[in-house]
């Protein structure tokens, strides 16, 4: 029995009997510091010993290049740029994320497809349509989705980057400025995270914390699913 | 907030979506290039969109061809993808003005394509949910060896993706284009009552054929809206253009 599936029909000629290594996802909106802990985490699971493949969103060798240039130019319509995004994690996903589960290795991935279906429902896409379009898609082993409420999530953008375009949704006119379409675009990506807590399964997680207090929750959930006959958390038995 | 998505069948534009499809040396270019002609010389506005064309992804499918990067999975979503810009660029707004918009290929080239390189029917169907419905589709019907014959003449060489040689049917370039196209006019025919594509026969002369395009469009146009365009131009060869 394969220990993986597609959520619909996966792409063609892959034997899931082959995948044997770790699929987790780190989810949530912009901000919540999810690039800070896949760094983090990776950092910690090879110290333990595991192969890690880490990999994010337009970092595809086919798309990503093009994918970020067209951003620049701000020109993307809203189904076209969710396609152009699937376009990318389907190159990930069989040319990065699959071969690494055929190695054995931890793939750890910021974001996956539920941002891309998050953003693609925002921006008026028929979530039926989206979610048939992202089924080929592997059901990863957990997603750890990181939460934040709004005001938490503000104060904590306005002391980092500051409100970049596309994470304020200004291609959609909600706001007469960045801060007020920052806070509603938001706003509308948590509600389709939370509605999608239940439907996948994920694992909610306080990112309101410290980088420590989050990184220390989320290294034992972790260490639940890349050691689960181990009754300690990963790193224990083995320092 | 941008317009909800509509699926296909459910857009109501004032203008008119004409399309053709058909394998590779069908001859369905020429007979639309021959209508567009025609169309204008009427007095309508019609626009022209091919496959594969959108300056946006351009770069990403040429890099992928060449480099072979592309699995039946990515080869299916960059074409989706540069179908999606022109969609909402080169297609939906000329429509929502009236205009008549013609397109060399459309959704069906990729459902011929990508399902012949094992991508399911049903994913590929949903994922061009978003198309516009064609107020006619034709589809150019040629026996492959007509058409092998127009293509192997054209040019010299067969291009990797064009003759399937990613499917590994054949070492032999002309084998594996000849077997590749073969299964694509399988997925064709399946599709002439699945889509209502109205059937051309590609073999019978082109005038012929322009004939019964025409007459078909025709039927379709009653209510499309003319322009002002021709007027113009008469003026203009008079020496009398309106002023800007």
């Amino acid at each position: 029995m394969a220990r993986f599936s597609f959520f619909g029909e996966g792409p063609p000629e892959i034997d899931l009997d082959e995948l044997k290594g770790k699929l987790i996802v780190l989810e949530g909106t912009d901000g919540v510091g999810r690039s800070t802990h896949v760094s983090l985490l990776k950092q910690w699971l090879e110290n333990n010993g595991h192969a890690v493949l880490d990999t994010g969103m337009t970092r595809s060798a086919l798309a990503g290049k093009r994918l970020r240039q067209a951003k620049e130019g701000h020109t993307l319509g809203g189904i076209t740029m969710s396609l152009f995004y699937t376009t990318d994690f389907a190159d990930r996903l069989e040319n990065e994320m699959i071969p690494a589960l055929r190695a054995g290795f931890v793939v750890l991935t910021d974001r996956y497809i539920y941002s891309l279906m998050a953003r693609s429902i925002v921006r008026g896409a028929d979530p039926e349509w989206i979610g048939n379009v992202c089924s080929f898609a592997l059901k990863p082993d957990a997603v750890f989705y990181l939460r934040l409420n709004i005001d938490d999530l503000i104060t904590r953008v306005i002391q980092t980057k500051g409100f970049d375009y596309w994470e304020s949704g200004m291609d959609l006119h909600l706001g007469a400025d960045r801060y007020d379409s920052f806070v509603e675009y938001q706003k509308r990506l948590l509600a389709q995270f939370d509605s999608m807590v239940e439907a996948y399964g994920f694992e909610v997680v306080d990112a309101s914390g410290s980088i420590e207090e989050v990184f220390d929750d989320l290294k034992q959930r972790i260490g639940r699913v890349v050691d689960p006959d181990s009754a300690s958390p990963a790193g224990k038995s083995k320092k | 907030m941008p317009a909800s998505m509509k699926m296909y069948g459910k857009h109501r534009f004032p203008g008119r979506l004409f399309i053709v499809e058909g394998i590779d040396g069908s001859g369905k270019s020429t007979q639309l290039s021959l209508l567009h002609k025609w169309l204008e010389s009427e007095g309508y506005v019609a626009s022209f969109s091919e496959w594969n064309s959108s300056p946006l992804v351009r770069d990403v499918t040429k890099r992928g061809k060449k480099k072979k990067m592309l699995t039946p999975m990515t080869f299916s979503l960059i074409h989706a993808t540069d179908f999606a810009d022109r969609t909402e660029h080169d297609i939906i707004p000329p429509l929502k003005a009236g205009a008549i918009v013609l397109a060399d290929r459309y959704i069906y080239t990729a459902f011929a394509r990508d399902v012949v390189r094992g991508v399911h029917p049903d994913w590929v169907r949903s994922l061009y949910g978003f198309a516009v419905k064609p107020t006619v589709a034709f589809y150019f019907r040629a026996p492959l060896d007509v058409a092998m014959k127009r293509i192997l003449g054209g040019r010299d060489a067969l291009k990797y993706y064009e003759a399937g040689m990613d499917l590994e049917l054949s070492d032999d370039v002309e084998e594996s284009f000849r077997i590749f196209q073969g299964r694509i006019v399988e997925e064709y025919d399946k599709m002439v009552d699945e889509f209502g594509l109205v059937v051309i026969d590609a073999t019978l002369s082109i005038e012929e054929q322009q004939a019964e395009m025409r007459r078909i469009v025709t039927e379709a146009l009653t209510g499309a809206k003319k322009t002002k365009v021709r007027r113009w131009l008469d003026l203009a060869s008079l020496g009398k253009a309106p002023q800007k």
